[in-house]
């Protein structure tokens, strides 16, 4: 039964993935992303990451692609805007894939997988959410703050960005 | 037949019975606001089909399902038939984790059922959270797709507005999550059983009266912003008549405009029930135990709290109604002003102050 429901969910990734940048139409592919996410979500809830299968849709599907669609419908761009001649990069890019996936697969068995500490049965007890808030802020706590700081700084980037006259005297 | 077609046959008859009910909730309320909108205008309000009106839902519902179903020209037809679609489902979806009556559990042929709770699921409230959002895309979509530039502003509005507002909705709950240490919805309405003043609301610790964790100011947030995510007036600049016609409903007809208007009917009722489960204590009723439970009637129990329910959600969708007759329209930027300046830096505080109380002294 999780089998068929992970190749499901697998399948669909990876055709929604292909079709976000091969659609013309740039809302087309802001729809397959959104399916895209959902079957993220999906395979979140399989893995009973429940939680993160909750803010995955939260923030990609529910902000972050509502930006984009915002974006792409007030530009309302042509389509030859949209494409440039970008095929040495693609091309670049997807050798170099290519080739780290064909290592992957042909040093398979070489290696001892690593077993994680976290293992579905500690997690059991106490919840997916408090599993994850436990090791954000004892086992991960460093890298947390750090991102934090990073959104902060964003943050304070975007509204210089946007306030271009902050440092100049107010006019009233 | 195995236990998992079974399971699945039960949670089958659950949905269609939760429903059967939102629809209804839906079809009444459509009667409902008209009428009450008519009383606070000194007006009758529908009198024509039945006695006072009464069956103006089915005269309604029969009247859009016989409309011409138009397409505009240079529509995107795909989008233009998925958006309404998007919109009723995210809708009705949410009910699923609403608990409309207490948390006990039945044997059905030996399976264990929560009978007035389709999915008891540990992240309840983020579902919910999950499905409005993209309920957005539904307004959006359909605004883009109709190939009108009323629709399409429309719809941009509603983006904006929605990703504005949903933010504070989130922040708001967040102080609710931190007293019942929870996501679940039947389990946050768990933790407010015993009277009224150990709802979230008034916020008492489970031994006490004084309200030393109260959510006062999240719940004026939550039912703002609420307010504002389900496009109701004073902020339905996405459907502003006086500027864009219908906003992202302009150019539907019949069955689909059908279909946005029950959405948003059902948005509300979804935003009434949670406010209630979250802020009001759900099911319990305002006084330790039930009046079934003192008589000696325990096993009809249930009725008492979901009456309870019923009068709180039905309570709050009387507000919507009544906000709808006094207040004007906000303009766009105090509509924006208000959701970053005033709400965020509540809901903010809120969470702080709540994070610092239940550190200091923790419930239970």
């Amino acid at each position: 039964m999780e089998q068929v429901f992970f190749f499901y969910f697998a399948f669909v990734i990876a055709a929604a993935s292909v079709l976000v940048v091969a659609v013309r139409n740039p809302i087309y592919s802001a729809v397959a992303l959104l399916i895209m996410f959902f079957h993220v979500a999906g395979l979140y809830v399989t893995l009973h990451a429940e939680f993160l299968a909750a803010v995955q849709i939260i923030v990609y599907a529910g902000a972050i692609l509502v930006l984009y669609l915002f974006v792409v419908m007030l530009l309302n761009l042509r389509q030859d805007d949209r494409y440039h001649r970008q095929w040495p990069m693609a091309a670049a890019v997807g050798l170099t894939l290519v080739i780290e996936a064909v290592i992957l697969t042909a040093m398979k068995g070489w290696t001892t997988p690593v077993i994680a500490a976290g293992t579905e049965t500690t997690v059991g007890g106490t919840g997916n959410t408090e599993a994850i808030g436990d090791v954000l802020y004892s086992t991960y706590l460093f890298p947390f703050e750090v991102a934090s700081l990073i959104l902060l700084v964003a943050m304070i980037g975007a509204i210089i960005l946007a306030k271009k006259d902050l440092g100049e005297p107010t006019e009233l | 037949m195995t236990e998992l077609s079974l399971r699945l046959a039960v949670t089958f008859a659950q949905i269609m019975a939760e429903m059967g009910i939102v629809v209804i909730t839906i079809a009444t309320m459509t009667y409902f606001e008209r009428k009450v909108l008519g009383w606070m205008q000194d007006r009758m309000g529908p009198m024509e089909v039945g006695p006072y009106g009464i069956l103006q839902p089915v005269a309604d519902g029969i009247k859009l399902f016989f409309k011409e179903d138009i397409t505009p020209a240079g529509a995107n037809k795909a989008m233009f038939a998925l958006a309404p679609i998007l919109t009723v489902v995210t809708a009705l979806i949410g009910f699923a984790v609403i608990p409309f009556g207490p948390n006990i559990t039945m044997d059905v042929f030996g399976i264990t059922v929560k009978p007035f709770v389709v999915s008891d699921i540990n992240i309840g409230i983020l579902y919910i959270l999950a499905f409005a959002s993209i309920g957005t895309y539904g307004i959006i979509l359909g605004g883009w797709s109709s190939n009108s530039k009323y629709s399409l502003l429309g719809g941009l509005r509603a983006a904006a507005q929605v990703i504005s507002y949903e933010l504070n909705v989130g922040l708001a709950i967040v102080g609710v999550i931190l007293l019942a240490g929870s996501l679940s919805i039947v389990e946050i309405t768990e933790a407010q059983t015993g009277g009224f003043w150990h709802w979230f609301i008034w916020g008492a610790r489970p031994d006490g009266f004084f309200p030393i964790h109260t959510q006062i100011f999240a719940f004026v947030v939550f039912v703002i912003s609420a307010m504002a995510e389900t496009n109701r007036i004073p902020f339905d600049l996405p459907e502003a008549e006086s500027e864009l016609v219908a906003g992202f409903m302009t150019e539907y007809s019949g069955m689909r405009f059908a279909f946005f208007v029950s959405a948003e009917y059902a948005n509300m009722t979804l935003v009434s029930c949670v406010a209630a489960s979250l802020f009001l204590g759900g099911w319990n009723a305002p006084y330790p135990g039930t009046i079934f439970g003192y008589v000696g009637l325990e096993q009809l129990a249930w009725v008492e709290h979901i009456a309870w329910f019923a009068a709180k959600v039905y309570f709050f969708l009387f507000v919507f109604v009544w906000i709808r007759a006094t207040l004007p329209r906000l303009r766009y930027d105090q509509l924006m002003r208000f959701g970053w300046k005033v709400m965020l830096p509540i809901a903010l505080a809120n969470v702080i102050v709540t994070a610092i109380a239940v550190y200091f002294f923790p419930r239970g």
